[in-house]
């Protein structure tokens, strides 16, 4: 009696104690990874980083800042892009989506979000490196395009379906067109939702790499022109990370970090923005 | 008036519906241009372009097997390891974290998630894989180096190297559908457990044999789609060789990864052809795993439609 008792008495503790451990062992990378990004990135963590261009091996000094401006035009492209075809998709699936069509395009979208990146990769050469024969930061842009637009498409959908019916109801009753109801009434009221949607997307798509790879290719210089290879932070991590020379693995450390802080900026401002408008 | 106002409503509707026609086309394309691309090779292997394991550019010989077979397995490996640890923590935060921690983990969780791929690629080379050979797989494979699973030579990059890296990166999707699962469980069936005396444990064992399985099988589902897709991360600490070998110590080869490396080395149509079909074969296959996911998980967990 007794020794049944203790015995599941025992399992229980023991079980909770293998919960709190997976809980532990789920976050612990997270750290080290911090860590070893401060540690690894710290000793090229200065202004020239930021303000100069990449040299080559064995000399001093250089940076990333073709890569920072690289990133920057990229993701504007894509967003310049896939805001205004997610958002208007968004609105249609949320405010007139009930059809046979809607379902099909909500499915469409959600392949598209289950599509690797590298796939998205493809996607740019064939539609622009192959006719145009060569690589270029149009290319890159359309590849990342199709992240964005998925991610952005499904949270506007789902953050205008949080606007109470009422909402709609109260501004039809008073006259008001159900277009100019949906775009000054819905949509604002979802406007902040919608906001970190698009933050998120982009914190995701700043950090991609896969499908940059033979897109926008990384270029050791300035950038020349929108229909020309063009550098990313991610694609300068990747080159200088298998590299075989020491100065240029420190190099990706600090490159590392630049771009972890634009992400964590970017998702912390999404968050931010949702808390505060509840 | 009221017809004007008809007409504008009209028009904003079907301009809306246009740019759905758009993201829908956009999808059709990218399906159609991967299609174009890969019928050089569909048509110069056929079904032996999935069967055969040589990959030799210069004979213009293609075949995709050991990169099928890598992306599995790195795969497979990465579940095992991300399903109990994902699954562990989700019920240790729903069902027994103090309030005050339930938010900082779960916070942590989603950093994890948003951290790039080429950032755990980064760290897989420099410190994943130096303390996996060190700490792990030299010891190993000293002791039981014997089994076909641990032989061979320790070099550091690997198929245990991506799969541990890969197990990382899909915990935190795992934890928080998880939890998701968790938490339509029914609060008084809990309570019905407890009331009769069972212990925290037996309420969970029994609660989720009842209730989760489903749910988090969907979620193991939706992780293994991650992990099927991820490029950067494998590509630099697998290894890079397409060779079918059953230790998981030996480097291997995976289909993102073999893209991602020779794409822009194709030299000639076939080679570019032969990498566009490979992708083609991961698209398929990645669609076919998330919709079984999203199908489990619609029904597993309501109002969870439109994720």
């Amino acid at each position: 009696m007794t020794s049944i008792a203790f015995r599941r008495k025992a399992t229980d503790r023991i079980m909770k104690a293998l919960f709190l451990l997976s809980a532990f062992l789920v976050i612990l990378p997270l750290f080290l990874i911090f860590f070893d990004l401060l540690w690894k990135g710290a000793k090229e963590l200065k202004w020239s980083l930021l303000t100069d261009l990449p040299r080559p091996v064995g000399e001093p000094g250089g940076g990333i800042a073709n890569g920072i401006l690289g990133t920057l035009t990229v993701t504007g492209l894509a967003m310049a892009g896939g805001i205004p075809l997610a958002v208007l998709t968004g609105i249609y699936l949320a405010e007139y989506g009930k059809g046979a069509f809607a379902s099909v395009v909500r499915f469409a979208v959600d392949l598209l979000a289950g599509v690797p990146s590298i796939i998205l990769g493809i996607f740019g050469y064939v539609l622009w490196v192959l006719p145009m024969k060569r690589f270029s930061a149009w290319a890159g842009a359309s590849a990342l395009a199709m992240i964005f637009i998925p991610i952005v498409v499904r949270t506007t959908e789902e953050m205008l379906k949080t606007v109470p019916v009422s909402v709609r109801e109260g501004a039809l009753a008073l006259g008001i067109e159900r277009w100019k109801t949906t775009l000054f009434i819905t949509v604002r009221t979802a406007a902040a939702g919608i906001i970190t949607g698009i933050l998120l997307a982009m914190a995701r798509i700043l950090g991609e790499t896969a499908p940059l790879l033979f897109t926008a290719l990384g270029n050791q210089f300035w950038q020349t022109g929108l229909d020309q290879p063009i550098a990313t932070i991610p694609l300068q991590v990747f080159s200088y990370a298998i590299s075989p020379y020491d100065d240029w693995h420190g190099k990706a450390w600090a490159g590392a970090v630049v771009l972890i802080l634009m992400v964590l900026v970017l998702s912390t401002v999404a968050r931010l923005l949702t808390r505060t408008r509840k | 008036m009221k017809v004007g106002a008809n007409i504008k409503d009209f028009l904003f509707e079907k301009t809306t519906a246009l740019f759905a026609l758009c993201v829908l086309g956009l999808t059709l394309l990218l399906f159609a241009l991967l299609i174009r691309e890969s019928l050089p090779a569909i048509r110069k292997f056929g079904v032996t372009f999935v069967t055969n394991s040589t990959w030799d550019p210069v004979l213009e010989e293609f075949a995709a097997l050991p990169f099928l077979y890598g992306t599995l397995v790195s795969s497979f490996l990465a579940i095992l390891i991300a399903v109990p640890l994902g699954v562990g923590s989700a019920i240790f935060i729903n069902e027994f974290a103090p309030g005050w921690l339930k938010t900082p983990i779960s916070f942590l969780a989603e950093l994890l998630a948003a951290i790039p791929s080429v950032i755990y690629g980064l760290w897989g080379i420099f410190v994943l894989v130096p303390i996996l050979r060190d700490n792990f797989m030299k010891p190993v494979s000293r002791a039981l180096g014997w089994i076909p699973l641990f032989q061979g030579p320790v070099y550091g990059p690997s198929m245990l190297a991506a799969g541990v890296l890969l197990a990382i990166m899909v915990v935190p999707f795992i934890l928080s559908v998880s939890r998701e699962v968790l938490a339509t469980v029914p609060q008084v069936q809990k309570e019905a457990v407890l009331s009769l005396g069972g212990t925290h444990w037996e309420m969970i064992r029994i609660v989720i044999g009842q209730h989760c399985i489903p749910g988090i099988f969907g979620a193991t589902i939706l992780g293994l789609g991650r992990a099927l897709g991820e490029t950067m991360a494998v590509t630099m600490v697998i290894g890079n060789r397409p060779d079918i070998v059953l230790s998981l110590f030996q480097p291997g080869y995976s289909m993102a990864a073999v893209i991602a490396n020779e794409f822009t080395e194709a030299t000639g149509d076939l080679y570019l052809s032969a990498l566009v079909e490979i992708g083609l074969v991961l698209f398929l296959l990645t669609i076919v795993v998330n919709l079984a996911a999203k199908w489990i998980l619609t029904r597993m967990v309501p109002g969870r439609a439109g994720r």
